[in-house]
């Protein structure tokens, strides 16, 4: 395929990057850069593809295209490393490019799923990019075999360089790379076993680092087109609400400003000449809502539709093993305890933002998206135009973590830009609109009874989570006879995404759905993040009810891949040694997005009742390891997301709307917050897990395991801000 | 027409004379490096330097800073080669997605300035910028391995 060329779709507006002197730039700190690449086409000249993953030019460039979306988690470079791995090519002349989602559509979906979520982009895509990659590495060596008149088997690929041993001759791989696309691929191939990787399984830099640091990455909220306009919006501040009225007159003399409209019945929108002139414009706009009786909905009446549902009769079963009811009844110790997790918000650093052109015949958007399909139809349904007559051109994202999955940004800047044909429309949201029009981490209450026989054996456990759930909320075609699976992650019987790790020979887990009119949405981590808050914090209520070493406790129980990982944590946490006085340790374990995770965090509380976070030490068991100084971020990141939920994060509701507006009233974690984080990897080959999310769920409850250790006190309710941990109070 | 002093250079632009200095260099000058994250000062995405000292743009009117000069994240590198503290970053590959990473990098040139040697201490005072991928380990370590370059 030609990546073809449209007035608008110059190659500086699709992210292309070619590392130049990565070799200069780990050295000695001289200059790396990108040069822009620009395929054969801009020069009259077509380079075509060895496959959909693969094009070599004659100069050696290897372009490789990636599907996922690149956030910040490094798959990017990670599915590079996959494909190069296999392709047997020089890692220092790999450049990369998005393919659109149009271009996948019109392809027969050859690229497959573009969706970045669920820690997927690794381990889904891993086979089919490899193979991508070796098929490529087959072509080339059969038109050197051709241009060498040898046969292919006397031929090694390496570093993209072919060579034939017996003779000495070699071919690089730009040289045949034309030949090469010219022949059939291979129908099958034979990947490597990963013991022999180079490339794959090794700390390479990441491919999109340099423009980072100098300014010239851009972003979508970056994005300049000929003769575009900016547009800002405000939708009803009560989620589920409509525009009753607004005053365009009052504000279309300000300056820059060229329209306002309503779009969606629900929203208005102010477009002008920039930026700050519109937002200006629409700060002084008047404007009229009907909420109807969503204007009674509050925290504490959301608290109380959540309370009711911690003992309803009817719930949805997500795991049950023996008799819970009855075991518990009949132990000899009873414990029971109500945990509670908030609403959170995503807030990626870049606020929502799409750029939209829309004419008669074509409809295209920019923007950052994790799922660029979803992104796609949503343009096509906002346009009126059929999907093939739409296109989304991703930009890199400036954060995304579960909210630029949605794609109502996209939508809004398709209706905007249906008002002005032919003239781009940069639509952004400010951080106001941001805060107050999320799909927020859902809101859930768990009831948690467990049953310990005379020895403090645990013999029976019962949890009860009554809450929100995100299908009912975005998916609800998704929901089994109306139950969200979703919702028991982390506290699932079988299967390998996200399954209880715990033997318990009497188990009830189930879900009350209870759903407010705030959305709920994927947010880092999903439901995995409260079920283990629940279960990890509650285990050691358990130990402590039991007069057992928390650990010990859970060793007894665990399985054993659960139980090996949580050992890595623990014994290189150095759990059970002396500490230094005042410093205590707690620690948490799950299964989540296919991997098994601890964290043990040590801890200590001053007399003033002053929590500091001394360090973390996290084990990681996701199977195959593709780039563990990736795993390495992505492990302590996870920990600066998990903690800045656990210490602050809480969105609130009053009169039906969210109360939070900015980061004065949404607090997040600085540098001078942030432990050190030890990460340990304990890959076993066999199986391949995600990374991105799963350890944010041990962040909280190992906090609070070693707080209630520090102290004495039980957190059971999120944020940490709330509770008092001096001495005494 | 108001005159900035950025990056060494005399730049005019037509922006009401009020408008934020971060707006007025992203949409009138087009330096969209310096970002735009929440707008009330609070997360550092939008840090320059004004006569060297670190500041937030999102609340400095254009037309407060005078012929004081302003450096923005795409006057670091100005020659062409990365200076010690954005090869620090690559080295270490601080960045994840990035946003926030020249408001970071901005700041840390502002404590090395005036701290070369700093300490956690230091770091923990001048950081105060938000990073929600969590890079803050890597931005600490950046830092101290800039100032022994």
């Amino acid at each position: 395929m030609t990546i073809h060329q449209t007035s608008l779709r110059r190659p500086s507006l699709r992210r292309r990057g070619f590392l130049v002197s990565g070799a200069a730039v780990a050295g000695g700190f001289s200059l790396g850069f990108h040069v822009p690449f620009e395929d054969g086409a801009a020069h009259g000249q077509t380079v075509k593809e060895l496959n959909a993953w693969v094009v070599i030019h004659p100069d050696d460039k290897v372009v490789i295209r990636i599907a996922r979306s690149e956030m910040g988690q490094g798959t990017l470079t990670g599915l590079c490393q996959l494909v190069a791995e296999e392709l047997e090519c020089d890692w220092n002349k790999v450049a990369w490019e998005y393919p659109t989602p149009g271009e996948n559509v019109a392809r027969n979906r050859v690229w497959k799923n573009f969706s970045t979520g669920g820690s997927r982009g690794i381990r889904e895509s891993q086979q089919y990019v490899r193979e991508g990659g070796a098929m490529a590495r087959e072509m080339l060596i059969a038109a050197a075999a051709a241009q060498l008149k040898v046969p292919a088997a006397e031929l090694i690929a390496a570093n993209s360089v072919i060579t034939h041993k017996a003779s000495g001759k070699t071919v690089a791989y730009g040289a045949v790379a034309a030949a090469a696309a010219q022949l059939e691929p291979p129908k099958e191939v034979k990947l490597k076993d990963p013991k022999d990787w180079k490339i794959a399984g090794k700390p390479v830099k990441r491919l999109d680092t340099v423009d980072k640091v100098t300014g010239k990455q851009i972003y979508g909220i970056d994005l300049v087109l000929p003769g575009m306009l900016v547009a800002t919006v405000r939708a009803c501040p009560v989620i589920g609400g409509k525009l009753k009225s607004f005053d365009a007159a009052k504000i279309e003399k300000m300056p820059g400003v060229k329209k306002v409209v309503a779009i969606d019945g629900n929203a208005v929108v102010v477009v002008a000449d920039t930026y700050w002139n519109a937002r200006t414009a629409l700060a002084a706009l008047p404007t009229d809502w009907d909420i109807g009786d969503l204007g009674k909905v509050s925290s504490e009446t959301i608290a109380a539709m959540l309370k009711e549902g911690l003992d309803a009769p009817e719930a949805f079963v997500g795991n049950k093993a023996g008799d819970a009811k009855a075991a518990i009844a009949g132990a000899a110790k009873k414990v029971e305890a109500t945990y509670s997790f908030p609403y959170q918000h995503h807030v990626t650093m870049e606020p929502m933002n799409a750029t939209a052109r829309y004419t008669a015949d074509k409809c295209e958007v920019w923007c950052g998206t994790q799922n660029g399909e979803a992104a796609l139809a949503a343009a096509s349904e906002a346009s009126g135009l059929p999907v093939a007559k739409c296109d989304v051109i991703k930009q890199l994202l400036g954060g995304g973590f579960g909210r630029r999955g949605r794609s109502d940004y996209v939508r809004q800047a398709v209706l905007v830009a249906k008002e002005m044909p032919g003239t781009p429309i940069k639509l952004i949201w400010s951080r106001e609109e941001d805060m107050t029009h999320c799909q927020y981490h859902p809101i859930t209450m768990a009831k948690m009874t467990g049953g310990l026989d005379a020895q403090g054996n645990l013999v029976g456990l019962q949890i009860r989570i009554s809450g929100q759930s995100i299908l009912a909320s975005l998916l609800p075609q998704n929901l089994q006879n109306g139950m969200d699976p979703v919702m028991f992650q982390g506290l699932m019987a079988s299967g390998v995404e996200a399954a209880y790790g715990y033997n318990v020979p009497n188990l009830l887990i189930d879900h009350a759905m209870r759903n407010p009119h705030i959305t709920a949405g994927f947010w880092r981590g999903v439901n995995t993040n409260q079920n283990a808050v629940y279960m990890e914090s509650f285990m050691d209520e358990l130990a402590d009810a039991a007069g057992q070493d928390a650990l010990a406790f859970r060793m007894k129980l665990l399985k054993p891949k659960w139980a090996a990982v949580l050992k890595a944590a623990a014994d290189k946490a150095g759990y059970g040694k002396p500490l230094p006085a005042g410093h205590f340790h707690g620690l948490a374990q799950v299964m989540g997005y296919g991997s098994y995770v601890a964290g043990v965090a040590e801890v200590s509380v001053n007399a003033d009742g002053q929590l500091k976070i001394h360090k973390i030490t996290a084990a990681t068991n996701c199977g195959h390891v593709v780039n563990p100084a990736q795993i390495d971020r992505q492990v302590a990141g996870s920990f600066a997301y998990g903690l800045s939920a656990a210490l602050y994060g809480e969105i609130t509701v009053k009169d039906g709307a969210v109360e939070q507006t900015n980061f004065d009233s949404y607090n997040m974690m600085r540098i001078d917050e942030m432990p050190h984080v030890e990460t340990v990897l304990v890959p076993t080959g066999d199986f391949w897990g995600g990374v991105g999310e799963p350890t944010i769920a041990v962040a909280a409850p190992a906090v609070l395991n070693a707080i209630a250790r520090a102290t004495g006190k039980r957190v059971r309710n999120l944020p940490l801000m709330h509770h008092e941990l001096k001495k005494g109070a | 027409m108001a005159v900035l002093n950025v990056n060494g250079k005399a730049l005019n632009h037509n922006a009401d004379p009020r408008t934020p200095l971060l707006w007025v260099l992203r949409e009138q000058l087009g330096l969209t490096g310096t970002k735009y994250g929440c707008g009330i000062a609070q997360c550092g995405s939008c840090t320059v330097l004004i006569d060297g000292v670190a500041t937030r743009s999102c609340q400095v009117p254009a037309n407060s800073v005078g012929n004081r000069k302003v450096t923005t994240i795409e006057g670091l590198a100005a020659s062409g080669q990365l200076n010690k503290i954005q090869a620090a970053w690559v080295a270490i590959d601080v960045p994840q997605c990035g946003y926030c990473q020249s408001g970071m990098v901005m700041a840390a040139t502002a404590l090395l300035a005036a701290k070369p040697k700093p300490t956690d201490a230091d770091i923990d005072a001048a950081m105060t910028n938000i990073c929600r991928c969590g890079t803050y380990q890597q931005v600490r370590e950046a830092i101290h391995a800039a100032a022994k370059a």
